[in-house]
């Protein structure tokens, strides 16, 4: 067998508060291969906290330790900040949720693509223009020239994400996170957005790691699925068989969304109590 | 008699005109969707009748009340809105209690005590919550404020923009209860913003499509449900809910 992308051994994250430390993720344990996984989970499960440790963005007074954590195998914990930066972006990088916050509303799409690839790579200025170029039109941007001197109010949600991956695909790296990449999108768009980053994760051979509230679509763009629920992972599966999920949380989850179809008088709800302590 | 009824109605933000010509009938008692994209201008159209939006032209006309362009208050004991982030739609600075009393005395109506503890019973929070501030309430909880505040009034129509999309799928399922049985217990008309389109099937009776400012297909609930809605663009909605 092949030695996984990355490997992760009881992760723990925790955070100060006036009442003590208190850890928001764990002790989570998965590995990757070169395949696509989801972490679903709701608000305050820890997804993204999980998604950041993986990249050390988590800061001061923030606590990230593990037993193991390993990316093709270097250790992530022993890197230094220095070291970290030629990691982030050109092996591992992230896409975040919003687009209108992630980009700079002050410099042009293209330069900021270009920035994206000029910091690990050094290439004479006119083969950087066409990179980009071929970029944008790999993530389906009609005209891209024209698009590459816009700046980021001039383009719309759906337009901003796809750049958002441009720029974090062009430098080529090994792994892809994306946290909640379309929730800010239109429902239309979603799909196309998604479509996208399957589709370039799947051409390259990449690792990806799709964290995202909604089961429904992790489970139609990954391989494999991990459900959280504060701070662990309560169930493990294989995408297409969500629907044989046995924990109750999952289960419960997968209940509670109403259907196209639905012809349900109530919604069930979740008993918080079934499971857990708390 | 029509809860709302809209014709002609256009409206314009300064000089950009974002909905055009829009007519439609809804009756009392019926719970009625407006689906489409970001910027189709559905949320413009609810803003409008809450009296948000004051430069349109055509006619607006609620419980057979014809509107006025004006902050009208018979138009606000008839009709109340629910935004969609409870995160912004609550004065951080004001308690519950506060924000529920608020719109009684504008309106001048007494027993202000005895009716937040009703409201707040109506809407499954815990009386321990009336003294408190929205920080200190979860998500779905400060939904749950945001309808008791749009309910104090006793309204006939409410406005729902988005209410569940900020939330989560477990706290989106407890607030969409909530929205129907207050609806059958209060007899109330809705009118909801949406591009969820399961929500729509659970929610409501009857439901428009809305593209770039025009409604271009009106069809009723069960249409929805057998995947039979007519217009080219709301298949593509309905293909993008269910996936590829």
């Amino acid at each position: 067998m092949t030695r996984p992308l990355l490997e992760v051994e009881n992760l723990r994250v925790s955070f100060p508060t006036h009442r003590g430390r208190v850890e928001v993720v764990k002790g989570l344990s998965f590995t990757l291969g070169r395949e696509r996984l989801g972490i679903v989970g709701e608000s305050g499960s820890g997804k993204s906290m999980t998604g950041r440790s993986i990249l050390k963005l988590i800061r001061k007074p923030g606590q990230v330790t593990a037993d193991r954590m390993r990316f093709e195998g270097i250790d992530i914990l022993a890197q230094s900040e220095r070291q970290m930066r030629n990691i982030r972006g050109a092996r591992i990088s992230m896409v975040m949720q919003d687009p209108k916050f992630s980009l700079n509303p002050v410099m042009t799409v293209g330069d900021q693509i270009a920035e994206a690839l000029v910091a690990h790579q050094n290439l004479p200025r006119r083969d950087v223009q066409a990179r980009v170029v071929e970029m944008l039109h790999a993530v389906r941007i009609n005209d891209p020239e024209r698009v590459a001197g816009l700046y980021p109010h001039e383009v719309s949600g759906g337009m901003g994400q796809r750049i958002m991956i441009s720029m974090m695909l062009i430098p080529e790296p090994e792994l892809l996170i994306a946290d909640e990449p379309t929730s800010a999108l239109d429902v239309s768009v979603q799909a196309q957005v998604l479509d996208i980053i399957d589709d370039l994760v799947t051409r390259k051979g990449m690792g990806l790691i799709l964290i995202s509230h909604d089961l429904n679509l992790v489970s139609r763009y990954c391989d494999r699925i991990l459900v959280m629920n504060a701070g662990r992972v309560v169930e493990e599966c294989a995408a297409g068989e969500l629907d044989k999920a046995r924990h109750p949380y999952t289960r419960g989850l997968l209940a509670a969304m109403p259907t196209i179809d639905e012809s349900r008088d109530e919604l069930p709800v979740l008993d918080r109590t079934q499971w857990a302590g708390t | 008699m029509n809860a709302i009824a809209l014709s002609d109605l256009d409206i314009s933000y300064s000089d950009t005109k974002v909905v055009f010509d829009v007519d439609l009938a809804i009756a009392e008692g019926e719970s009625f969707a407006l689906v489409g994209e970001s910027g189709s201008g559905k949320s413009t159209i609810l803003r409008a009748i809450a009296g948000l939006a004051p430069e349109w032209t055509g006619s607006i006309s609620v419980m057979g009340q014809p509107r006025s362009h004006r902050v009208d208050r018979a138009v606000s004991r008839q009709v109340q809105m629910v935004f969609q982030d409870p995160y912004g739609s609550l004065h951080p600075r004001k308690t519950i209690d506060a924000t529920l009393s608020e719109p009684l005395a504008i309106h001048g109506i007494g027993n202000r005590g005895e009716r937040v503890e009703e409201m707040l019973r109506a809407v499954g929070l815990d009386q321990r919550f009336r003294f408190r501030f929205p920080h200190q309430l979860s998500g779905g909880q400060r939904q749950r404020v945001a309808i008791a505040r749009a309910l104090m009034l006793e309204p006939k129509v409410l406005l729902l923009d988005e209410p569940t999309s900020a939330l989560d799928v477990s706290v989106q399922a407890e607030i969409l209860n909530l929205l129907k049985r207050i609806r059958r217990e209060q007899g109330l008309t809705y009118l909801l913003v949406t591009h969820n389109l399961p929500v729509v099937s659970f929610l409501c009776d009857r439901l428009a499509v809305m593209r770039k400012g025009r409604i271009v297909e009106v069809a009723d609930v069960s249409q929805l449900k057998a995947g039979q809605l007519r217009d080219p663009y709301s298949q593509e909605l309905l293909a993008a809910t269910e996936g590829a």
